[in-house]
């Protein structure tokens, strides 16, 4: 197979970025997405010119690394990450175009590459259970019944790869917060911290300068891990609980 | 206060004011509906201007009407803010979108905006008229009343202002179409029994209610013509 | 040198009891005084961090990805062995002892395994503490499924993603102590350099992955977590990141290397596809407690697996190990598939896969029970081949998967360089020759939250809180500039073969002579086609671009530099044991039906390995494995 690559190129973090156009050829439709990157990339070297960054590291779909936002899609077409998008779900000879996640907390770093570290700093917020090591009670202490169970780790299954920022036309964080606060509040561990976890958490996804949820459903209907829109209503209804009833003034 | 300024500045807390109005606002729809289609009643405008008294003196009425200001502007400025927010979060935009969501829940902004260009026109028309205006007075049962009836009546023989109506309303739809069930699912409302329950709700009340208020002008336009 | 594994006296059980006992303590504090470097941040390193933070200790944790939350450990599927006998199945501490020694062939150390054990159980606690949202039972119980190398039921789960929650959790805890101040996080930046002064660990040097920087930092002890080198053979299922940098420098610091051909080659992954493959993914091993493993019996038989009726199947596990079947362990697997293909009786277009089928299952269970059980896994697969495991059986093929060789440690976790310690895969481990599935995750996370918390307050309270340098010591001067001339010879060659070309190179030498068999004339050779690899390396790469941007090809380059050096260590390795054992399979010595043949007279040690100076031989130091508990047998699972 044959495609025309549009690729955002941008040199650094100060610099303007642009489209380039590439031409890569003989393209197996069993090749990953990225392997036709690695393709690229090799010929790009070899003609002494400056490869492709981008992020990625698993290719496995679970690491949440790799992020290319494909004709549109966060992850390209199908609801996957980048590094399982098989170049079989593009049509021979296709122009594909080939951008950053775009949001203003998620700053270009060069090409493709762009800095999530505001996740990361949500979760330092509040998104943990307060557990010294060696104090846990035995884990059979406390039952969980399977549903409970099953809902916590649904929403825990969150990559944190940010294609919900990048899908919402509001550049909303929601669906990431909603997924950790959901995973934590539906278990009985995470019952304690719960009111100062939602409060902390959405206050600092504010201070990031992350967009409101307009509940468009962008999101979820991108999220490669299918994490839902239920977990948004939960983190809502959380975050008003918590607002009226806790004792943080 | 200081945590409840805190809590609704912030983003979920601006979202949650403005389904909790918008919500009000449905409410305030059905009521309003359930008024104007007095004006169908062919009895030469008597239920609609003694209605329509009520509701202009009524203090109950007037409270809850000043409440009903209050929603549409912490609505309309709850919601602009969230608007610029919104901006903000993406300074560069893409080259393409394909974004996977209902075309309603993307412009809600824009159906918004017109649908206030709407209010506005809307209440300077009747409701600045009814209550500041120079109104024609007409005799119910020996009662001197303001006769709204003939200004609506007087309104809708214009094409003009009916078309405006109906587009108008097409709006109001659409804002309803997403603004309905969204609103549930802002105030934490969702659950696999009755999300799909509020959905169709939802989808019929942003049907159902725009329509019933597009075809008083279409009737009154068309009673007119004959 | 002579080695000390400073393993305890006492009997077995009660080693780690009194060890604990012995071992100093740091004044609460005094903790605040000390600062310790934490290189990685998967499931050893974030759970060291966590917890050394929590005690009170100033941490410096690194990782290359661009969050801690993103460390390879993320990618483990199956689950986590811990001996809480909740199945009342006959399980207890002894057992999973027994079972990993049994497993890894008789070249663990007794007392780190029996320790291993013991701690699992408390691994357990901990996670669900933390919220780690393990498969449960409708009565709200913990819910276990079997691995292989085991007849007991001990592994938790969460569905296929064990290793991503377990990670969740050590990143939770690890983000806590982000946001007290207690570990100050940097991302994106990787270990290149170890600095070592009056032999001892004094810091690393780092490369700012973002701007090139070259920095220094200090401290008084450095945790090396950097996980395994499996990617020495390019194709592998570790992450594309992952790499023996960390490892091979404090090795050529000084550091000796245990085992380095241990290499560990999973049964069930997905086939290779073609030329462009960059790796390979792992298909958990649990599917082998419901899929059935066959071939055709005919040579060369082409028709789809559905036309082949019953009898005409070989269901070659189950015929030659009856009492464990499918659930074999995986060097035992491996190496069975490897001989049906040798056979010609490969299956798929390359003929260099088996059938892994879940037809009989299906039937059994229904599709439901087997896709909530799976689900995860068969999405992968379709997503990859494009076929439907539910209607067609999934092939499969080995590949390469854990490397159970590392830097040596003694019972306490430190390397041969004193303040230097090594946790999780980086180390040369507890798994022998031959690690069990499940227990990786289990002995990364018995290192960092339950051992080294212990072994590294003993030796920080030895050397006293004003025994550290500045960064402006010259040993930091040295080993930076060391760094920044190893960078400048890379980028200056600009050759005509890409990084990748000679990564590939290297990966096939060491897949074909150095993989799941190996022989003495194919070492031999091996070694020579390295050294000339790394020659020309040094020659010819092409590295473009500058040091002070974020430069991909750069990041490879330094990385395989250091595989093309580490790939030679495990040639002598595997070529000086002359038997097999475990995941090295000596083509040599062999039992009459094709099984591994130990030699326990002259190999029952740990293979350390020190490094002497360039092209100078290393030297080979033997730490005798003495077994008091065990009685040495010939694996058997038949
Ligand atoms: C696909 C797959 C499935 C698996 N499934 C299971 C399973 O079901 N059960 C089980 O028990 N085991 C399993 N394993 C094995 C297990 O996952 C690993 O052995 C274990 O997670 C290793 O953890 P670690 O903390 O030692 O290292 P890793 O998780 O590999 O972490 C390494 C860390 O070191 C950092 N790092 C590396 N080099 C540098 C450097 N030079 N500078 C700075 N930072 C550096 C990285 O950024 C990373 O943070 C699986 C492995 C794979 C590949
Ligand atoms: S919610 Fe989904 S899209 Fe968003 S970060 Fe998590 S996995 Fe990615
Ligand atoms: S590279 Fe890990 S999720 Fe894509």
């Amino acid at each position: 197979m044959n495609f025309t690559l549009k690729v955002w190129r941008q040199k650094n973090a100060q610099s303007k970025g642009e489209f380039k156009t590439y031409h890569v050829k003989d393209i197996s439709p069993d090749m990953s997405f990225l392997e036709m990157f690695d393709v690229l990339n090799e010929e790009l070297l070899l003609k002494g010119e400056d490869p492709i960054a981008f992020d990625h590291d698993c290719r496995e779909g679970i690491c949440g690394m790799c992020s290319m936002y494909i004709n549109g899609h966060p992850h390209g077409p199908g609801q996957t990450t980048t590094c399982q998008l098989h170049m079989r779900m593009f049509k021979d000879g296709e122009t594909i175009v080939v951008e950053p996640w775009r949001a203003k907390p998620f700053p270009v770093i060069k090409d493709l590459v762009v800095d999530r570290s505001a996740f990361d700093r949500i979760i330092q917020a509040g998104g943990y259970i307060s557990v010294n090591t060696g104090s846990a009670p035995d884990a059979n202490e406390i039952p969980i019944p399977k549903e409970v169970a099953e809902a916590a780790f649904n929403a825990a299954t969150c990559i944190g790869c940010g294609a919900c920022v990048a899908a919402c036309k509001n550049a909303s964080a929601m669906l990431f917060v909603a997924a950790k606060v959901a995973h934590l509040a539906l278990l009985p561990q995470g019952q304690p911290e719960r009111k100062r976890r939602v409060e902390r958490m959405v206050a600092q996804m504010d201070a990031e300068g992350f967009g409101a949820c307009t509940n468009t459903g962008a999101c979820a209907a991108e999220c490669p891990k299918e994490i839902s829109l239920a977990n948004i209503a939960l983190l809502n209804r959380e975050y008003l609980a918590a607002k009226l009833t806790s004792e943080y003034v | 206060m200081n945590w409840f300024i805190k809590a609704f500045t912030s983003t979920i807390g601006r979202k949650i004011v403005v389904a909790f109005t918008g919500l009000f606002l449905c409410l305030f729809l059905v009521v309003h509906l359930l008024g104007n289609l007095q004006l169908l009643a062919n009895d030469g405008g008597k239920s609609f201007n003694l209605y329509a008294k009520f509701m202009t003196t009524s203090p109950i009425i007037q409270t809850i009407s000043i409440l009903n200001f209050a929603f549409i502007l912490l609505h309309i400025i709850q919601s602009l803010i969230l608007t610029f927010y919104n901006r903000r979060a993406r300074p560069v935009r893409y080259a393409i979108v394909e974004n996977k969501s209902t075309w309603a829940s993307r412009n809600m902004a824009f159906l918004g905006t017109f649908v206030l260009i709407f209010l506005v026109g809307h209440l300077a028309g009747f409701w600045w008229r009814m209550k500041f205006g120079e109104m024609p007075i007409v005799g119910i049962d020996g009662v001197q009343v303001k006769d709204l009836y003939r200004v609506v009546y007087e309104a809708f023989s214009n094409l003009g202002i009916v078309v405006f109506y109906v587009i108008s309303m097409g709006f109001i739809a659409f804002h309803l179409s997403h603004g309905f069930q969204s609103a549930f699912q802002t105030l934490g409302i969702h659950h696999v029994k009755y999300t799909p329950l509020i959905q169709t709700v939802g989808w019929l009340f942003s049907i159902i209610i725009p329509l019933a208020y597009a075809i008083i002008p279409i009737v009154m336009y068309l009673r007119n013509v004959n | 040198m002579k080695l000390d594994s400073k393993v305890p006296e006492g009997p077995l059980a009660e080693k780690w009891t009194r060890h604990k006992f012995n071992l100093k303590l740091v004044n609460p504090a005094n903790k605040r005084k000390y600062e310790v470097i934490v290189v990685g941040t998967g499931l050893a390193g974030a759970s060291a961090a966590a917890t050394l933070a929590e005690l009170g200790y100033n941490v410096k944790a690194f990782c290359f990805q661009d969050s801690p939350r993103r460390a390879h450990s993320i990618a483990a599927q199956g689950g986590i062995n811990a001996a809480k006998n909740y199945q009342n199945d006959g399980d207890s501490v002894y057992r999973l002892f027994y079972d990993t020694i049994k497993g890894g062939d008789y070249r663990a150390r007794e007392a780190n395994v029996y320790r291993l054990a013991e701690v699992s159980v408390n691994i357990i606690d901990q996670c669900v503490a933390q919220g780690v949202p393990f498969a449960r039972e409708y009565g709200g119980l913990l819910a276990n499924r079997s691995f292989g190398g085991a007849q007991v039921s001990r592994t938790f789960y969460a569905r296929g993603q064990t290793g991503q929650q377990l990670l969740l959790g050590a990143y939770s805890a690890m983000s806590r102590q982000i946001a007290a101040g207690k570990i100050k996080m940097y991302p994106r930046t990787e270990m290149l350099e170890l600095v070592v002064h009056d032999g001892k660990a004094r810091g690393i040097i780092t490369r700012n992955l973002i701007t090139g920087k070259i920095e220094r930092h200090s401290a008084h002890a450095v945790l090396l977590c950097t996980g395994g080198y499996g990617n020495v053979y390019y194709l592998s299922t570790n992450a594309m990141g992952s790499n023996a940098t960390a490892i091979w420098r404090a090795h050529k610091k000084g550091a000796f290397f245990g085992n380095p051909c241990f290499t560990q080659i999973h049964p069930t992954c997905i086939p290779v596809s073609g030329d462009h493959q960059s790796k390979l993914t792992l298909m958990s091993e649990s599917l082998r407690n419901d899929g059935r493993v066959w071939v055709p019996k005919k040579v060369g038989d082409t028709r789809p697996p559905h036309e082949i009726p019953e009898e005409e199947r070989d269901y070659f596990l189950e015929r030659k190990y009856p009492s464990f079947g499918n659930l074999v362990p995986r060097d035992v697997a491996s190496r069975n598939v490897k001989y049906v293909c040798d056979e010609g009786r490969g299956v798929g277009a390359s003929k260099m896969a088996v059938y892994l089928d879940f037809a009989d299952a299906i039937k059994r269970d229904g599709i439901d029970v087997i896709r909530a059980k799976y689900g995860n896994l068969f999405d992968i697969y379709e997503k990859i081949t494009g076929e439907d495991p539910y209607k067609t059986p999934m092939r499969i093929y080995p590949a390469v998967h854990y490397t159970m060789g590392g830097l040596w440690v003694d019972y306490n976790l430190m390397t041969t360089i004193p303040g230097l310690f090594a946790l999780g895969e980086a180390n040369f481990s507890d798994h022998g020759a031959n690690r069990l599935g499940a227990s990786a995750l289990m002995q990364g996370l018995a290192d960092g939250y339950f051992i080294i918390p212990y072994t590294l307050g003993d030796y920080l309270a030895t050397i006293g809180w004003n025994d550290r340098i500045s960064t402006d010591h010259p040993a930091f001067a040295e080993a930076e500039q060391e760094v920044k001339d190893r960078i400048g010879t890379l980028l200056g060659i600009n050759g005509k073969k890409t990084v990748d070309q000679f990564h590939k190179e290297l990966g096939k030498i060491m897949w074909d002579y150095c993989g799941m068999s190996r022989n003495a004339e194919g070492l031999k050779g091996a070694k020579e086609k390295i050294r000339q690899l790394r020659e020309e390396y040094w020659q010819n790469v092409r590295v473009g671009g500058t040091n002070e941007e974020l430069n991909i090809t750069l990041e490879k380059a330094l990385r395989v530099a250091d595989f093309l050096e580490l790939g030679e260590l495990m040639v002598d390795d595997a070529l000086h044991r002359e038997e097999s054992c475990g995941g090295h399979f000596r083509e040599e010595y062999q039992t009459p039906d094709g099984e591994a043949l130990r030699n326990d007279e002259k190999f029952a040690y740990v293979a350390a390995w020190e490094y002497k100076g360039p092209n100078q031989p290393h030297q080979l130091h033997k730490e005798e494995l003495i077994f008091e508990n065990v009685k040495l047998t010939q694996r058997s699972y038949k």
